[in-house]
């Protein structure tokens, strides 16, 4: 393939013909740069909702009490439903093999202060295992354990931002802060994903704060993690079986919608992701329409260029060209400007999704990009089909007799 | 040199066929420069394209040089054109974006010579048709004349054993062509074996021998006194 002299003959063939080689080159670059951008942009479209759920693990559900909007079991219906202990240990033992973690929450209010100084965070009360549901990561210290939960102990984690604001430069651990009226002393820093909000939490032990309300052993809301392996689907069906449970536990009509919720972010996450990629396979689909059409517009362009060129090759071929000699002419310069001018249209594709990078996030388009070997393999199809579509008319022009090509005017 | 012995060529125009070549028996010696003459439709252009390898002929033998010219791939006949022959075209078949020097080293491309020996080829031949100085002019730069001159040099370049000119001067003015033909004796009186197809009897008078072709068969073959050009 390799041939001095005849890529001499080639790069004199496009430099003396600059708009052509140009014009078919620019078929090639824009239907790559587009099929690029377009399939970068659906990639970005998909990691946003990705991001929505990065601040938990994606196998939560979550079950929230409600009021009853029907009577039943003898209770009259607008009943507040509400959680204790023994809903938490109930499930933990029937679902056993389908949960994970599973974590009892008290939401409360109540003025933080640390030396003179009051700040405002948002609290919760919690068991241990809310470090894995919600996927903190220990920055200092240590997280709660089930010793503060038998002892009640008086301990807190802090987030990220709460240990900025409040301790400055001061090293956390071991201080105590107020919450309310009581003291606490600072056990351990975490950080989250999920950013400036999910860091701006502190967490107690919930035996610590059912003691304080006077030993009631009440709870606000469930949060559970099922077990990866019973998969979306499963997750849906234990979101059902527990609701099942508790509504019986707690005499709610079975038909009853608002006596408890549950919500399941697998399924949530199932469907936005599906949604997601339903969206990329449409992007993906113009996408590949683009390359299409920029395949169709270099065939168009080569059956041109020969047909422009017939009278040349004819003479060519008076002067002793042969027919393989007129089709490898042909056909390397086609692939040379396929070639170059793809590789130029993804380079371009890629430094502009990557220049773009954070600035379309208000259009819900997170860290747009496209694999490269996808990227590469693109280019190469537009290539190959760049000789295919080279080759045929190549062909036909080799195989007319001189005569016939040199008549043509 | 050449023998040709009955020739036949017809053409398919729709259902119709035209029988173009109707039987030709012919043959040219060394270093003879021949006017084949006839007016149009009469087959000369045909014969010429026959002789060149240009187009196949249906029936009839053709020996060039004592090599049977018949059932010959593209390539093959390629490579024979490019040893062989040299063509010099009425509408003189330059390839535009090259220029002179370029045109005239195509032919010695195709025989594989290297760059440097191709441009020093084929600067040689520029400079027998008198144009060194042109060499890197595109053919929209020339003049007919110097156009015609540089397809000359050109046919001339790969050293073939005969030159075809199909109506060399049909597209330039009396003066140019008497240049033009002048040249054409001067590569012949060098030893070169040529054919000029033609319809002017002037131009026919400055070769040696005449053969007019009419409907497709010769009526006539005779050696001429040469109208030999002097004052160019």
């Amino acid at each position: 393939m390799f041939n001095a002299e005849r890529w001499i003959e080639i790069f004199q063939s496009i430099r003396k013909n600059k708009l052509r080689a140009v014009l078919s080159g620019f078929t090639v670059s824009l239907g790559i740069l587009l099929f690029i951008i377009l399939f970068g942009l659906g990639e970005g479209l998909k990691n946003s909702y990705k991001d929505l759920f990065l601040d938990q693990s994606n196998n939560v559900v979550f079950v929230f009490p409600g009021k009853t909007t029907k009577p039943f079991g003898g209770f009259k219906s607008n009943r507040r439903i509400e959680f204790d202990n023994s809903d938490i240990k109930e499930i933990s033992q029937q679902f056993a093999s389908r949960i994970e973690y599973i974590n009892p929450r008290i939401r409360f209010g109540g003025r933080i202060t640390y030396k003179l100084e009051s700040y405002d965070f948002s609290l919760q009360a919690v068991a241990p295992s809310n470090q894995y549901i919600e996927n903190h990561i220990l920055m200092k210290g240590r997280y709660l354990n089930e010793k503060d939960i038998k002892e009640k102990s008086k301990v807190a984690v802090i987030g990220r931002l709460v240990a900025r604001d409040i301790f400055k430069e001061e090293d956390p651990i071991g201080k105590f802060i107020n919450i309310g009226s009581r003291a606490y002393k600072v056990i351990g820093v975490f950080q989250d994903r999920g950013g400036d909000v999910e860091e701006s939490y502190v967490f107690i032990p919930y035996t610590t704060r059912q003691q304080i309300l006077m030993g009631s052993d009440k709870i606000g809301d469930i949060v559970l993690t099922f077990n990866p392996e019973i998969g979306a689907s499963g997750a849906v069906k234990l979101g059902d079986d527990i609701k099942k449970f508790l509504k019986e536990k707690k005499s709610i009509d079975p038909t009853d919608p608002s006596g408890l919720f549950i919500r399941n972010v697998a399924d949530e996450f199932e469907r936005s992701m599906q949604f997601a990629s339903v969206l990329q396979i449409i992007v993906a689909f113009v996408g590949i329409g683009t390359l299409i059409a920029g395949i169709i517009g270099i065939s168009n362009i080569m059956v041109f260029i020969v047909k422009e060129r017939t009278k040349e090759l004819g003479i060519r071929k008076a002067l002793g060209a042969s027919p393989s000699e007129i089709i490898k002419m042909i056909l390397t310069e086609s692939i040379f400007i396929t070639a170059v001018s793809g590789f130029l249209g993804m380079a371009g594709g890629i430094l502009l999704l990557n220049s773009v990078d954070t600035g379309l996030y208000d259009y819900f388009i997170t860290r747009p990009g496209v694999n490269f070997s996808l990227a590469i393999t693109a280019t190469i199809v537009l290539i190959v089909f760049g000789v295919i579509a080279g080759y045929i008319p190549a062909k036909r022009a080799a195989q007319i007799k001189p005569i016939v090509a040199l008549r043509d005017e | 040199m050449i023998e040709i012995k009955n020739l036949h060529k017809s053409y398919e125009m729709g259902a119709n066929s035209l029988h173009v070549l109707k039987g030709i028996n012919f043959s040219v010696k060394d270093g003879e420069l021949v006017a084949i003459m006839g007016s149009s439709g009469s087959g000369k252009s045909t014969l010429l394209n026959i002789l060149g390898m240009l187009d196949t002929a249906d029936a009839g033998t053709y020996h060039l040089d004592n090599i049977k010219i018949a059932n010959m791939d593209e390539t093959k006949a390629a490579n024979y054109r490019n040893k062989f022959l040299g063509f010099v075209f009425q509408s003189f078949n330059l390839i535009n974006y090259k220029d002179a020097l370029e045109n005239v080293a195509l032919p010695l491309y195709y025989q594989g010579l290297p760059r440097k020996d191709r441009q020093k080829v084929g600067l040689e031949y520029l400079d027998k048709v008198g144009l060194k100085e042109w060499s890197d002019h595109l053919p929209s730069e020339l003049s007919g004349g110097q156009k015609q001159r540089v397809a000359i040099a050109r046919a001339m370049a790969s050293n073939p054993k005969v030159l075809l000119a199909d109506e060399p001067t049909g597209a330039l003015d009396s003066t140019t062509s008497r240049e033009v033909m002048s040249l054409i004796q001067r590569i012949n009186n060098e030893g070169k074996t040529i054919l000029v197809v033609t319809h002017e009897n002037d131009i026919a008078n400055m070769c040696k021998r005449i053969v007019h072709l009419k409907d497709g068969i010769i009526v006539e073959d005779k050696k001429i006194k040469q109208n030999i050009i002097k004052d160019v």
